[in-house]
């Protein structure tokens, strides 16, 4: 009854997304080695690896990478189990829900723009605490933002990774039950957070492994939080690598080809340590579980991890409130706490310089991640169909690979087809990266439905699509809504992609606010940050509004 | 109306290598309900998904299944005109109590008013008049049972497919509620096949029984 048939989605995600992304690696592999015909390399070669590492503080640079990715995800991922295990059953609440909301919809590069007005020599913490608690009566003279130790790049990272990984979590831990286990673990004596880190968080881990990959292959190649603040001396290794494509001598694409492919190569090996880390920690911590000790101390760190969980959030909530006064104010000396005076010039002058970016943002994220919902819901009904296999990972690769390793070689092919430089090529390389994040949120509530509904309205007479449409979409319109707001999300925040794809033609609000960054128009910035922060999170919220989502599987 | 019949023959089911039951034949009449029994994993469960159509991988099968003198082991579950109770009634939960049985509710039935007509009689037959608006998870464990039956039977099945639909109710509800199904698929003179762990079932049902599973 059941033969080998062709599969129109997996068909549809291989040759549309997981072609693409494999031929884009080894077209950029290939430069890397010296092959560009079109560019005058015809021949392979080991040139572009001798210029990278001749390239002056190349160590730095690969060091600051290191530095930056292992930080961040260790930070966050110590932080979000702090919190849990500190928060206990309240995490599940809505309430959390919606507090973790404007921090997960939010783009990198809203909440880093937001961070640097929190942090910087002249932001809103030093005008809130000067020149009482800090006697300054003029910005200090110091780097609080762009530092080079990169200390202000892993800070925004944490504020951006730290959500991510709890609203992972959350929605993992409903699929362990532990909570019997931290019950009998209280029981045996364990003080509540030790017994949460102790029992639940060692089960909870090992089934958030790949988001936890994804976090860590992030944050050693992250370009659009990189610019806003991480050093520029050093680099970061995908900073390097995108100055030197973007360089108008095209024979710098060799040794960028060459930065890009080792940035690859960094987070394969990363992630093979960080998997060896594991091992370790596993071991030790096995044994000195048994050796019986009641957790004072495992208690105190996970309540100081916690702690600071509490700040990140805080100041991300706080970074999106900054990027809101800034869009309002006129004019504010240092260190008036608040504006003096309060214009809406600001978003006037927005308005008009914004409108296109905000048009092609919208549609953009409409078209993508519209297209990566039907393209899941058209997946997972087929393999609801097949009987359900077991699920596909080779789908999350491209959350694992840097974007700079493939997107330049992605340019290439559409450049062969012509449709660089287009929206809809840009569409195209945002569906790429909201393909897998609507997998990721909408396929574990798709397959906690239980099968049994489908079979009661089959035994009632209806059809296949009936049964889809009028049973399995509805019922699923929570979780369906969830992942559409993802996906504008991660279109919204879609910027080395946008740059790639759109040949530098297409402007976003994302490629603006980076763009002018740097310059010193905080007010039109913050305008375009918010803006890219607000429509996400509105989107996001409605989400959570919307009717009930699946009931649990009833067992 | 005509008394139905269901013929199953030489129903075999397998996972992998290991063969659940084979050789399995037995009819089904209306007046008499059949019971099968057997430990967990002896593919109870299964015969019943066999014979309504919902059996998928990692199952395979083979046997005919004859409703009517028809062969229909190659119809898709929603041709085959076979309702199907649950151990959970699966009421869908979007939907009001009414919508759910007008979801069933044959597509010929035209016209909101003469389908709201129809559903809310049914309503009435099991004693839920006035429900057509509630919202499922508003009702009881036993009102939310007679709804799902209610459902089944609108969409005028031939044959009643029953998997331990009286598992999850109380001693009390569960007397009644058992004799209610058989009660109205002695009405409609509907073949019914019954998957239980309880032999008060097996008793109540009054017809064979057969046993799963056992011979290993």
């Amino acid at each position: 009854m059941i033969g080998f048939r062709v599969n129109p989605a997996r068909t549809f995600v291989a040759l549309a997304l997981g072609g693409p992304v494999l031929a884009g690696l080894a077209l950029t592999l290939a430069p890397a080695f010296g092959y560009l015909p079109a560019i005058g390399g015809g021949r392979f070669n080991l040139a572009p690896w001798r210029e990278l590492l001749a390239e002056p503080g190349f160590a730095a640079t690969l060091r600051l990478t290191l530095v930056v990715g292992f930080a961040a995800t260790l930070l966050s991922l110590g932080l979000a189990f702090g919190l849990l295990a500190a928060s206990g059953a309240r995490a599940k609440g809505r309430g959390f829900a919606f507090l973790l909301a404007p921090l997960l919809a939010t783009p990198h590069a809203a909440m880093a723009i937001g961070l640097a007005f929190l942090i910087a020599p002249s932001g809103w913490i030093f005008r809130l605490s000067s020149p009482w608690a800090t006697g300054f009566l003029a910005p200090p003279d110091f780097a609080t933002v762009n530092d080079a130790a990169g200390l202000a790049l892993i800070l925004g990272l944490v504020l951006k990774e730290t959500p991510f990984l709890l609203i992972v979590a959350i929605g993992a831990l409903e699929t362990i039950g532990a909570d019997d286990h931290f019950r009998v673990a209280r029981s045996l004596g364990e003080p509540r957070i030790a017994a949460w880190l102790k029992v639940v968080a060692p089960q909870l881990y090992t089934r958030m492994r790949l988001p936890i990959y994804a976090t860590l292959a992030y944050s050693l190649s992250t370009v659009d939080m990189g610019i806003v603040l991480g050093p520029s001396h050093p680099l970061s290794l995908s900073l390097l690598s995108l100055r030197w494509f973007a360089a108008p001598d095209l024979d710098k694409i060799f040794p960028g080809a060459a930065a890009a492919t080792l940035q690859l190569v960094v987070a394969v090996a990363a992630v093979g340590c960080w998997r060896g880390g594991e091992a370790l920690v596993s071991t030790f911590g096995v044994s000195a579980l048994q050796r019986g000790r009641r957790g004072g101390a495992v208690n105190a760190l996970g309540a100081v991890l916690a702690g600071l969980g509490g700040v990140a959030l805080a100041l991300g909530l706080a970074a999106l409130a900054a990027l809101a006064v800034w869009s309002f104010a006129w004019r504010w000396t240092f260190p008036n706490a608040w504006p003096e005076t309060w214009t809406s010039d600001n978003w006037r002058r927005g308005a008009i310089a914004l409108t296109t970016p905000l048009g092609d943002t919208l549609l953009l994220a409409a078209a993508s991640a519209s297209a990566a919902l039907v393209v899941a819901v058209a997946w997972l009904e087929s393999d609801d169909r097949r009987g359900r296999p077991p699920p596909s990972r080779w789908i999350y690769l491209p959350l694992l690979l840097p974007q700079i390793s493939f997107l330049f070689g992605a340019q290439s092919l559409l450049a062969w087809t012509r449709l660089d430089g287009s929206l809809t090529a840009v569409a195209w390389a945002h569906t790429l990266f909201v393909f897998p994040y609507t997998m990721l949120s909408l396929e574990r509530s798709w397959r906690a439905l239980d099968p049994r509904y489908a079979r009661a309205a089959a035994s009632l007479g209806a059809s296949k699509g009936r049964i889809l449409f009028r049973v399995k979409l509805p019922i699923q319109f929570r979780a369906l809504a969830i992942a559409l707001a993802i996906g504008v999300s991660v279109s919204f925040a879609q910027y080395l992609s946008t740059l790639f794809a759109g040949g530098g033609r297409v402007t976003t609000l994302t490629t603006e606010a980076i763009a002018r960054a740097s310059g010193g128009d905080r007010r039109f910035v913050a305008v375009a940050a918010f803006l890219q922060a607000a429509i996400p999170v509105l989107v996001y919220l409605w989400a959570l509004l919307a009717p009930m989502g699946p009931r649990p599987a009833q067992r | 109306m005509n008394a139905h019949m269901l013929d199953i023959r030489d129903a075999r089911i397998s996972v992998g290598a290991r063969i659940l039951f084979a050789n399995l034949s037995f009819c089904v009449e209306a007046s008499a309900p059949v019971t099968v029994m057997g430990p967990s994993g002896s593919g109870k469960s299964a015969l019943l998904a066999f014979i309504g159509g919902h059996l998928g991988p990692p199952f395979r099968a083979g046997g005919r299944v004859i409703l009517d003198g028809a062969d229909v082991t190659d119809l898709a579950p929603e041709r085959r005109a076979i309702g199907m109770l649950f151990q959970d009634d699966l009421l869908f939960p979007h939907l009001s109590v009414g919508a759910n049985v007008a979801f069933a509710l044959d597509v010929n039935v035209r016209g909101r008013a003469a389908r709201r007509a129809r559903v809310e009689a049914a309503l009435g037959d099991v004693g839920l008049a006035g429900f057509f608006d509630r919202d499922p998870g508003s009702l009881s464990g036993g009102q939310r049972a007679r709804v799902a039956l209610m459902r089944a039977l609108v969409a005028a099945p031939k044959a009643l497919l029953l998997d331990e639909p009286f598992a999850k109710l109380d001693q009390a509800l569960r007397r009644d509620f058992r004799r209610f199904v058989f009660d109205n698929a002695a009405a409609r003179e509907l073949p019914v096949v019954l998957v239980t762990h309880d032999p008060a079932d097996a008793e109540a049902a009054g017809g064979a029984v057969i046993s799963l599973g056992e011979d290993d």
